[in-house]
């Protein structure tokens, strides 16, 4: 608005019509805004409604399920989740799968930090060779490592123990780690270093007490990564172990037996597994709202 | 930035490089060494040469199952990447409405990849399942068992509602990362919703992007779990992924020297066209800033 004073008829006119563009605009943002959450909705919806009827067959006796559609449980039962958390064989699952995920994201992410540092501070000889080699293993089909690792994991004899579960994920978790990560300490100026180095910090005190809170949040999305890949992976998992580390992914075959499928608890189990990743997603929210860009810039 | 040249940084390098070369090369060697030879026993082998190599490029079933797994990872890409890009412009950027869009998003990618299976198997059967159910009420005869069309677009569908958030949350996070400036000043040029779309969040989205469909394209590729629990390849072999293939093939009738062949030709495919991508990208990137400069 160049002129306040309106006074000739024109100008009445030319002000008239720029509060209407500006109502009209406003009404259209409005109902711009209706259609995002409609979409939004929609959008959600698509994404709950298996997961829905995961939950609804859960809490159904296999008698009502296999008896006719029910779209909410009629006779609601609890019996497959009390089966799951009193029988060891089923609960155990779920103690191993956890335990080998989260040694495996310790392993990586202790590893990944320094490497990471490096590919982003130094340069030296074969640093760009080696971070595409570590690049390559992310795209190592786990199908084709399938025989080779039993082997070499039962040759050393760590066959069905939680760290060779932990050790084999490393395969995709440490270069995904390094990648994350090094994006994130780019973003850190050199400056910083160069300063802690001037008053006298070590190396690795430095690395501790200073870089490691400046990226707090680059390791929170880097964890939630490492949880993600290691959780998911069933095919090692289930190849490298028999009865003491079985993941709950290969428990969940049991539920075929002679008489079919027992759908009731394949679903209570199924269910089950959404729980830890909806707790790692709660805590890392906040960093992924803040927003993060990955990769080079 | 400009690193300084230190050859001390292998140090940092060190157990890193330890931990993946015992993950990656001692096994992929040991794939090598099948390769090239035919194993009857422990103690009697020959060496083969490129035989394997020869066999598997020429086997039909195999080049089948390529063009199918070629043809299933591009419709996936090309649905969710522009889908995810959709989403993530539309999620709610502030307050509790952003976290529990958030969390509600992510869900799926959290979920074990055979449970993805085993929850689409529950949902699309035709006489327990929600929408099997439905479409049949709605007249259509839906069976993923019996029609291939079906269980092709079943399994997509799967996908599409599997990998979504990926995109969508590493797009969501990409576009939090805009300087709220940037909006300010298109809002004064008077620019339209398509032009900030083009000029200021897709430039700003591009190397998430690059991430983005790498990982979706790698891992598209591997697909096993999902289409093993839902269809187990079927009908016939209509869905049979190349991951499926190999593992019938080394662990099911334990054909050493061929699958270890295929492995291989399998790892090269994946190698070459990520290669081919993120060079093209890179020297795009590259070209657009020595034109700017």
């Amino acid at each position: 608005m160049t002129d306040s004073l309106v006074s000739t008829p024109d100008a009445v006119r030319k002000h008239a019509a720029q509060a209407a563009a500006r109502r009209r605009r406003k009404s259209r943002s409005a109902l711009a805004q209706w259609r995002r959450r409609g979409l939004m909705a929609a959008y959600i919806v698509f994404v709950l409604l298996p997961i829905y009827w995961l939950l609804n067959m859960s809490f159904q006796s296999n008698n009502e399920i296999l008896g006719g559609l029910t779209l909410w449980p009629e006779s609601f039962t609890t019996e497959h989740y009390v089966k799951i958390f009193t029988s060891p064989s089923w609960y155990m699952g779920y103690l191993n799968s956890i335990a080998y995920v989260l040694m495996n994201m310790v392993i990586s992410i202790l590893v990944a930090l320094p490497a990471a540092y490096a590919f982003s501070r130094y340069q030296f000889i074969g640093d760009k060779h080696l971070f595409f080699w570590l690049l390559t293993n992310l795209m190592a089909p786990p199908a084709v490592f399938l025989l080779p690792y039993f082997q070499l994991y039962y040759t050393v004899g760590l066959f069905d123990t939680h760290i060779a579960v932990a050790l084999a994920h490393c395969l995709f978790n440490i270069p995904l780690a390094v990648w994350i990560l090094e994006g994130f300490m780019s973003s850190v100026p050199k400056e910083i270093d160069e300063t802690a180095f001037i008053d006298g910090y070590s190396f690795p005190r430095f690395f501790v007490k200073i870089f490691i809170p400046m990226i707090s949040s680059g390791i929170g999305v880097t964890l939630f990564f490492l949880f993600m890949f290691s959780w998911v992976e069933l095919l090692l998992a289930s190849t490298l172990t028999a009865t003491n580390a079985q993941p709950i992914a290969s428990v969940m075959t049991q539920t075929k037996g002679a008489s079919g499928i027992d759908w009731g608890t394949l679903a209570a189990a199924g269910a089950l597994t959404i729980l830890p990743g909806i707790v790692v997603v709660y805590f890392v929210r906040n960093h992924i709202a803040k927003g993060f860009a990955l990769g080079r810039t | 930035m400009n690193k300084i040249q230190n050859n001390r940084a292998w140090w940092l390098i060190l157990p890193m490089l330890l931990l993946v070369a015992f993950s990656a090369i001692i096994p992929l060697m040991t794939v090598v060494n099948y390769s090239v030879q035919d194993v009857f026993d422990a103690n009697t082998r020959f060496f083969t040469g490129t035989e394997w190599f020869k066999e598997m490029l020429n086997d039909p079933a195999l080049q089948a199952a390529l063009l199918r797994q070629f043809a299933f990872s591009l419709t996936v890409l090309a649905i969710e990447v522009p889908l995810g890009i959709g989403i993530a412009l539309i999620m709610p950027k502030r307050g509790w409405q952003a976290s529990a869009v958030l969390i509600l998003v992510t869900m799926p990618l959290l979920i074990p990849w055979n449970v993805v299976g085993s929850i689409w198997q529950i949902f699309t059967r035709g006489d327990i399942g929600l929408m099997g159910w439905s479409l049949r009420e709605l007249g259509y005869g839906y069976n993923i068992t019996a029609n291939p069309v079906d269980a092709w677009a079943t399994i997509i569908l799967m996908d599409v509602w599997h990998w979504t958030p990926l995109i969508a949350l590493l797009c969501f996070s990409g576009l939090r990362s805009i300087p709220d400036a940037y909006y300010q000043a298109a809002r004064i040029d008077r620019a339209s919703r398509w032009a900030v779309f083009r000029y200021i969040q897709l430039p700003k989205l591009t190397n998430v992007l690059v991430i983005g469909v790498l990982l979706r394209f790698m891992h598209s590729f591997m697909i096993y779990a999902e289409p093993f629990v839902l269809t187990g390849g079927g009908p016939g072999s209509s869905t049979t992924f190349l991951s499926q293939s190999l593992t019938t093939m080394a662990i099911g009738q334990q054909d050493l020297g061929p699958s270890a062949a295929f492995s291989l030709i399998y790892f090269l495919i994946i190698l070459l066209v990520s290669w081919v991508f993120y060079t093209a990208i890179m020297n795009m990137q590259k070209d657009k800033k020595n034109e700017e400069a």
